[in-house]
């Protein structure tokens, strides 16, 4: 490896997330319009739920199309125990993420046993069931209403109720989330998950535990979501099932395939690009076709995602940091590079 | 001293009879090759022994302990570990990540502590990032540690399979056809890195059809055919044995 891509690569690892954190907080000394900060708002807790599939999809190999169901665990086991119970809401966020940690552990011992499209109906099922049961339990979840009256979070004097409080929360639980992330991508954990991505017979061989890998990081997915659900019941305050359908969980897949899955910080330009996507198209397809519907940016929409994934398959992050790293070997071969190549660290 | 034994073993698959109640053991510091036309049952033989198959019936004993049954992953545990026949390199990661994958069960860090990236997880991934350069280098592929292991050549990925598989310090190491698809001069050097690799305490159960290799390595030989075990003993004997030739040497030729 050439001297050159080596200073890149440094210096990217490196200038890469303090430029994230500088322009996170500064961004409100710019502008600190309500829209803007509620925007980053969505985006921050989108990524923590993007990012936790990543983990599961990108590194462990294994498909989930219902995280919207621990997203929305997270949610409702907030709304339910501050609501209902009175219980202090940090507390709830961490009695919801531990009763959906359970949940992910009962039901991950069973469906992880299934392979590829197999696993991707198992979680689907799953993710319409728990639906069904947000939108029926009326005497816990309020029903197709839902729970209102959500009380904020707080820490100390400091009550998180506006959008430029809550914007520093979130994306302080962003940071962290990715900082979780990379850890075990690099760690041993990280490699052992990667293994059965790449064999599961050759990881055994190699004595990884496979079914206990997958289920531990299935577990911390659903964890991550959870706490993902219990931030944005703190921040509306009050919910009803529509965003924890099935919908949702497709979504989650297309932020993580967009931005690229098998990478810790492709998840923020994903989520970022799917809705600002839609946002732009909102404004700027009445401009361009005065008498089209609203389905002509759903088909605007389709079209940029398909020439994405057309030319860049691993996704937007890595596959413009490959072209960057190296845009020879790009011109002529279009295998992606091991994720690991940005992220291992050099110690 | 006895380190494996495989007692009257037998697999079918539907009808077919892949291993038929075939019996015979290695020894420490061995390295024991087994041998025989393609069908007969070679590596049915290595998944038994590995735990990706049970055995219908027998038994493998690894230091005296029964080990039919175990998962594949507690056997890679006790010491013994392959490498594959159609080359299994982890392409989503680096030269280097394959070799500390493969110190996989001599390390010991967790979800927890390798999430919040406490200094024992940092030190042990430091400890095994230099290790396995070492491992690297005993295989000649220093030098490409930290390229993707996908832009290896073929014989280098054959080489780091089996740098992965040192790294775990086996016992046993069972190799699928080290040689296959390798050029003269690679073959040379192959052989050169499994014997220092017995001299360095491994035990060795080799499949191989090149009998070149077979001859200058083994200490032992197994011989299969349809799932039975037709002869077992040293080069020169195997090479004289009436039953093998005609079974696998070709009848006519007996300098092969």
């Amino acid at each position: 490896m050439s001297q050159d891509r080596v200073r890149r690569r440094r210096f990217i690892k490196t200038a890469f997330p303090v430029l994230l954190t500088l322009s996170l907080l500064l961004l409100p000394l710019f502008n600190d319009s309500s829209y803007v900060l509620s925007t980053l708002v969505f985006i921050g807790i989108y990524s923590i739920v993007t990012i936790s599939l990543c983990l599961l999809m990108g590194y462990a190999g294994q498909i989930s199309l219902g995280h919207a169901a621990f997203y929305g665990m997270g949610a409702y086991g907030s709304a339910i125990l501050t609501v209902k119970f009175g219980l202090n809401p940090w507390l709830a966020l961490l009695a919801a993420a531990a009763f959906t940690a359970l949940v992910a552990w009962a039901i991950g011992i069973p469906t992880l046993k299934l392979k590829e499209h197999y696993l991707a109906l198992a979680t689907l099922g799953f993710g319409v069931i728990v639906y069904i049961i947000f939108t029926q339990e009326t005497a816990w979840t309020g029903g197709p209403s839902g729970l209102s009256g959500i009380p904020y979070l707080s820490l100390g004097q400091l009550t998180f109720n506006n959008d430029l409080s809550y914007y520093y929360l979130v994306w302080a639980a962003v940071l962290f989330t990715i900082y979780l992330s990379s850890n075990i991508v690099n760690s041993r954990i990280g490699r052992a998950l990667r293994a059965i991505h790449g064999s599961e017979t050759a990881a055994e061989a190699m004595g990884v535990n496979t079914a206990a890998y997958k289920l531990q990081i299935f577990v911390l997915s659903a964890i991550f979501a959870s706490i993902a659900g219990s931030l944005y019941s703190h921040y509306i305050t009050m919910i009803n099932p529509s965003p924890f359908g099935f919908r949702m969980s497709i979504e989650f897949v297309l932020m993580a395939v967009v931005g690229g899955i098998a990478s810790i910080w492709g998840p923020l330009v994903g989520v970022s690009v799917v809705i600002f996507l839609t946002q732009l198209l909102r404004d700027l397809i009445p401009l361009l076709l005065p008498n089209a519907g609203g389905e002509m940016e759903l088909v605007a929409f389709g079209l940029i995602l398909s020439v994405i994934m057309i030319f860049m398959p691993e996704g937007l992050f890595r596959g413009l940091m490959d072209r960057w790293d190296n845009p020879v070997r790009y011109r002529k071969a279009k295998a992606p590079l091991p994720s690991s190549l940005w992220e291992e660290d050099e110690s | 001293m006895t380190l494996l034994e495989v007692r009257s073993l037998s697999k079918s698959f539907g009808g077919v009879v892949a291993v038929a109640g075939v019996s015979f053991s290695i020894q420490q510091g061995q390295i024991c090759a087994l041998i025989g036309p393609n069908g007969a049952g070679k590596t049915t033989m290595f998944n038994v022994i590995t735990g990706i198959y049970q055995p219908d019936s027998g038994q493998v004993y690894f230091e005296d302990r029964l080990i039919s049954g175990f998962k594949p992953h507690q056997i890679a545990g006790l010491g013994i570990t392959r490498t594959f026949q159609n080359l299994q390199i982890f392409e989503n990661m680096t030269v280097r990540e394959n070799v500390m994958l493969g110190r996989h069960v001599l390390t010991k860090t967790g979800l927890f502590s390798a999430a919040l990236g406490l200094p024992a997880s940092r030190r042990e991934n430091r400890a095994c990032r230099r290790l396995a350069g070492d491992f690297l280098a005993q295989v000649g592929l220093a030098d490409r540690a930290d390229e993707p292991s996908a832009n290896l050549p073929f014989g280098q990925q054959r080489l780091l399979e089996i740098a992965r598989a040192m790294a775990l310090e086996p016992k046993l190491l069972l190799l699928d056809e080290p040689a296959a698809g390798l050029p003269g001069g690679e073959t040379r050097e192959l052989e050169q890195v499994i014997l220092r690799l017995r001299d360095q305490g491994t035990s060795i159960l080799l499949v191989e059809h090149d009998m070149e290799t077979v001859m200058n390595l083994a200490d032992n030989i197994v011989v299969m055919d349809f799932g039975y075990k037709i002869a077992e003993g040293g080069p020169a004997k195997i090479q004289k044995d009436p039953q093998v030739l005609k079974a696998y040497l070709g009848e006519e030729d007996s300098d092969a």
